[in-house]
């Protein structure tokens, strides 16, 4: 391993910037798409239950 | 015998591919945490620090898959938008929809990660190079796709009017990949070759392979996962959906 230090691994040789932007970026992104997506799903979900229970009441 | 035959056009209707999706998603999710921690392992400890660009090469861990996966996931949308098309088959028009905003995403990543790496390399975050400047037109593509289906009121016509752009799109996926060839670029030539012996050390080389397995795994997961919110949505009036839900 060539990290002798935390610091060091956190600096990225000066380009700590540009390579945690990147992963940071990446990270963030393919963590909110998830949970949009299950947001999504619980919606449509949510209201589809909402609709039978009314149909089931009006029998 | 004849009930040994699988009927796989079964699962060509949203009644039962929708059990079926619902199925794969946590193992496809599962490959994508098990490859991404690997990749990232391999990524940021195992390979070594570069002698010409120093740690800031490590955004390549993320930049090349993500710019893979922006290019396949276009074709792999064109081609369910074309099957969807021709075959008249809704499933396959909503697989494309499923497809296209992950695209996009990977697009803007595949963009985001290159100005990054860019700024420290060539001094500038960015330039009207060929590769930038098509893979620029591919998100555009993404989107224009995404904007058209939302302008449509009517799914089956929106899943034609994105069929037929997307279609007319994938030109532009051989000219992100050959545009290095083609034009004389700043942007640095094809990172893997068929042909030729591999020119970059064998860690990066699986670094960066492991990195996009995950986010194969990671895409077909979400892409799966919208398209059962989106047979839900579509088809909210028929009998398999009100029982769908729990």
């Amino acid at each position: 391993m060539q990290w002798n230090s935390i610091g060091e691994f956190f600096a990225m040789g000066g380009y700590g910037l540009y390579v945690w932007g990147s992963f940071g970026v990446t990270a963030l992104a393919l963590l909110i798409e998830p949970l949009l997506l299950r947001k999504r799903q619980s919606d449509v979900a949510t209201s589809l239950r909402r609709e039978r229970n009314a149909d089931e009441r009006q029998k | 015998m004849s009930n040994k035959i699988i009927h796989w056009f079964k699962y060509g209707s949203p009644q039962s591919f929708y059990p079926l999706a619902g199925k794969m998603i946590p193992w496809f999710w599962a490959l994508a945490a098990i490859f991404g921690v690997a990749g990232l392992w391999i990524g940021f400890f195992v390979a070594p620090t570069d002698a010409t660009q120093g740690d800031a090469y490590r955004i390549i861990f993320i930049h090349v898959p993500a710019s893979w996966m922006s290019m396949f996931l276009y074709i792999v949308m064109a081609c369910w938008a074309g099957i969807g098309l021709s075959l008249n088959t809704r499933l396959s028009s909503m697989m494309a929809s499923a497809i296209a905003p992950t695209g996009a995403m990977f697009a803007f990543l595949s963009l985001w990660t290159g100005a990054l790496w860019g700024k420290p390399m060539w001094g500038t975050w960015w330039v009207w190079d060929a590769r930038l400047t098509s893979e620029l037109i591919l998100l555009f593509l993404y989107l224009g796709f995404m904007a058209l289906q939302a302008a449509i009121d009517e799914p089956r016509r929106a899943d034609k009017a994105g069929a037929i752009l997307a279609l007319v799109g994938v030109v532009n996926v051989p000219i992100i990949y050959f545009s290095v060839k083609w034009w004389n670029t700043l942007h640095q030539g094809a990172s893997i070759s068929m042909s030729k012996a591999p020119t970059m050390a064998v860690t990066m080389l699986w670094g960066m392979l492991i990195m996009a397995l995950a986010f194969w795994m990671y895409s077909i997961a979400v892409a799966l996962q919208r398209a059962r919110a989106i047979m839900l949505e579509r088809e909210r009036h028929t009998d398999w959906v009100k029982y769908a839900v729990e």
